[in-house]
């Protein structure tokens, strides 16, 4: 009697799920052929950055919200179709998620990944199955480089460490530079390395006193910091994720730290200031876009976002933004067939001969390498928790 | 060198708290049922999500009506978070591990169940509170003292006192009491202990509460010290405080609070000297060496078991 009540309960339990499966599922997987255009989203939504899956998401939901859901092509109306999938912030799960986008979903574009370290195994397998990818977050170079399939919305890393390199040297008279970043991950493994060439190509070998690494997951970086604290550095670079500023910055200032601390596109989520709070005003990282005194369209953005959901948009959404307005032209510019393959191939053309996008992040051009040619921003963190634009720095 | 030395040697302290913490729950457990209980890494998380919900209960529902301060809340939710997670981890015990031990299964169900539980609070919290961090509020500001050769925070103190006073409690629960002599007992003979008017499941359940209690307290520790909070956050603690415990002779409270320490100090130091990729290989290393050495671990008696 009790086993079959157990069982009843199970069998219940499983339809439900079942069910509740299907119903969020009613967009069969599609191709273009009846009138659909679908396009795959390789995000983070859970792991350890899922704030950044979050704001792709929601900037991709308005743009269907604000096209109606259709889009012109050749004069007809095309159905646009978002596909979401999770990578859970592992690169694992990134080649997984792309295969089950490209061959279950038949998605015409991929967006996504996001952080270099899904980006660029994401970008080998678009690559090597033809399919159209742009990456609107990823800075390390090799996402792009030798991928003539693969693209992506930002600059890059050997353009960004400099930046850094350069802002802190004028800004702070710094002269000697620590930095504390995850080896086990793409992004700010490459960037760290960017900055120190950066660095001593200023002020000579030997400039960058502490160059200190962790893991991923860790949580204590104080035998680290402590390091870093008596190599007497006039600054520390560290090009996290948000998640890990806050600890990185809480525990260097416990451990006695007063100098400024310097920070690079990662940390500009919107999530930072929940996490880290007080302890992180005041410092600057350089960026894609600052959205206090914005002006024009990418004041209309962000005045859209924050009315819909009350917030003002990090860069991860303004560059999925930006990423989503030049697959969609690219789409609409392309000689559409009907099959599948080729479209691929025409789209990713058509993305290769755009002229010149104007998007909310500035305007920008595909190189030979996929890669655009815009500015980057240095963002304070002023007193009231805002990222407040300080300074652009042209290629 | 000196300097860093010391500061290091601090920083391990601090670090290391949080392993004996855990690893004194760990051992509390297998000392009474020789249960290794893999969940408790995971109760150590909930603790820190329930201090978090116990803190933000009272600073921003309650504070404002009462006027409540950042160290009168701490002082409220520590005990309340301790309470909370105790009862978490009886609840655990009560609808996983008694009616299997009713049921007279084998030791290894029972610990593959622990695994399972663990694997239940982490995911049950992803699927409730998503996957989003959260910030645990600042309940006392945090003061440097600054001594030229080193630096300590208030928070720092607060932690390694609170390890050191664990401690002290638990090994005088055990050995002074009556209580602990029950503990002691169930764990020598349990089938001979019913006979003498023993309550085992009441001794189990106190078991189950002064460990899980003592994880709730490290959760709220760690969370004002690292206080970005996820659901994953107490799986690899959890798991390395269980070898800290192994390290230092499961079952035995001073093994436990000595490994624990001597884990973080390993890890701490090895960080310090060698690049952070070489920290667990050569820490957990250096723990093989001494099981190989003392497979007991370090304050373990070899039991001898007759057929």
């Amino acid at each position: 009697m009790k086993r079959s009540g157990l069982l009843l309960a199970l069998v219940f339990s499983l339809g439900l799920l079942l069910t509740a499966g299907c119903g969020g599922d009613e967009q069969k997987p599609a191709s273009q052929e009846g009138g659909n255009i679908v396009i795959g989203f390789n995000i983070p939504l859970t792991g350890d950055i899922p704030k950044v899956g979050e704001s792709s998401r929601q900037a991709a939901e308005m743009y269907l919200q604000q096209v109606g859901g259709k889009i012109d092509i050749a004069g007809k109306p095309y159905t646009l179709k978002f596909v979401y999938e999770d990578n859970e912030s592992k690169a694992e799960s990134a080649v997984n998620a792309q295969l089950k986008l490209i061959e279950q979903d038949k998605a015409l574009g991929i967006i996504g990944p996001m952080a270099s370290k899904q980006a660029v195994p994401g970008g080998e397998v678009a690559d090597a199955n033809q399919t159209p990818m742009i990456a609107p977050w990823s800075t390390n170079p090799a996402t792009t480089t030798d991928r003539p399939f693969v693209f992506r919305a930002c600059f890059l890393d050997p353009f960004q460490g400099p930046v850094v390199a350069k802002f802190a040297t004028e800004e702070f008279g710094a002269k000697k530079a620590a930095v504390l970043f995850d080896v086990a991950s793409d992004y700010p493994k490459g960037l760290a390395e960017f900055f120190k060439a950066a660095w001593e190509e200023i002020h000579g070998p030997g400039s960058v006193v502490a160059f200190e690494s962790f893991t991923t997951k860790d949580q204590d970086f104080s035998a680290q910091l402590t390091n870093i604290i008596r190599s007497g550095a006039d600054v520390l670079f560290t090009p996290q994720y948000y998640s890990e500023v806050a600890l990185i910055v809480k525990q260097a200032k416990e451990l006695g730290w007063n100098k400024p601390i310097m920070g690079s596109d990662s940390w500009g989520s919107a999530e930072l200031m929940t996490l880290c709070g007080d302890a992180c005003k005041g410092y600057y990282f350089s960026t894609h876009y600052a959205a206090a005194g914005a002006t024009g369209k990418t004041k209309e953005f962000i005045d859209a976002f924050k009315s819909k959901y009350g917030y003002v948009p990090d860069d991860v959404a303004a560059l999925t933004w930006d990423a989503l307005g030049m697959m969609v032209q690219a789409i609409q510019n392309a000689p559409l067939t009907g099959n599948l393959a080729q479209d691929r191939v025409a789209v990713k053309d058509a993305l290769a001969a755009i002229p010149s996008y104007d998007g909310i992040t500035g305007s920008m051009k595909f190189d030979p390498q996929g890669d655009p040619v815009k500015s980057a921003v240095i963002v304070k963190i002023n007193d009231a928790g805002e990222f407040e634009f300080f300074k652009s720095v042209a290629p | 060198m000196l300097e860093s030395l010391i500061q290091n040697v601090l920083n391990a302290l601090q670090w290391g708290s949080y392993y004996s913490l855990i690893a004194l729950g760990y051992c509390l457990v297998y000392g009474v049922l020789l249960l290794i209980n893999f969940a408790h890494g995971d109760i150590f998380m909930v603790g820190a999500f329930i201090g978090l919900g116990v803190a933000t209960f009272f600073l921003g529902n309650l504070g404002p009506e009462l006027g409540l301060s950042g160290p009168v809340v701490l002082a409220l939710t520590i005990p309340l978070t301790m309470i909370l997670t105790a009862a978490v981890g009886v609840t655990l015990e009560r609808i996983a591990y008694r009616p299997l031990r009713r049921k007279g299964a084998h030791r290894l169900y029972v610990v593959i169940t622990a695994l399972m539980c663990g694997l239940v609070l982490e995911n049950g919290n992803l699927a409730i509170l998503g996957a989003s961090r959260r910030s645990f509020p600042q309940l006392i500001p945090t003061q440097v003292y600054d001594f030229g050769l080193f630096s300590v925070t208030n928070v720092k103190i607060a932690v390694i006192l609170a390890a050191i006073l664990v401690f002290i409690f638990l090994q005088f629960v055990v050995t002074k009491t009556k209580m602990g002599m029950a503990m002691r007992a169930i764990s020598w003979d349990k089938f001979a202990i019913p006979l003498m008017g023993i309550p085992v499941d009441s001794i189990i359940v106190f078991t189950f509460i002064l460990g899980s209690g003592f994880a709730g307290l490290a959760g709220v520790l760690f969370a004002m010290s690292y206080p970005v909070l996820e659901p994953y956050m107490g799986a690899m603690v959890g798991w390395k405080a269980f070898i800290a415990a192994v390290v230092g002779g499961i079952g035995d409270i001073r093994g436990a609070f000595a490994g624990g320490f001597l884990l973080g100090f390993v890890e701490i130091m090895v960080v310090a000297v060698f690049p952070s990729t070489m920290r667990d290989l050569i820490s957990f290393t250096i723990l093989l060496v001494i099981l190989t050495w003392k497979p007991t671990g370090l304050f373990g008696m070899a039991k001898t078991t007759k057929i």
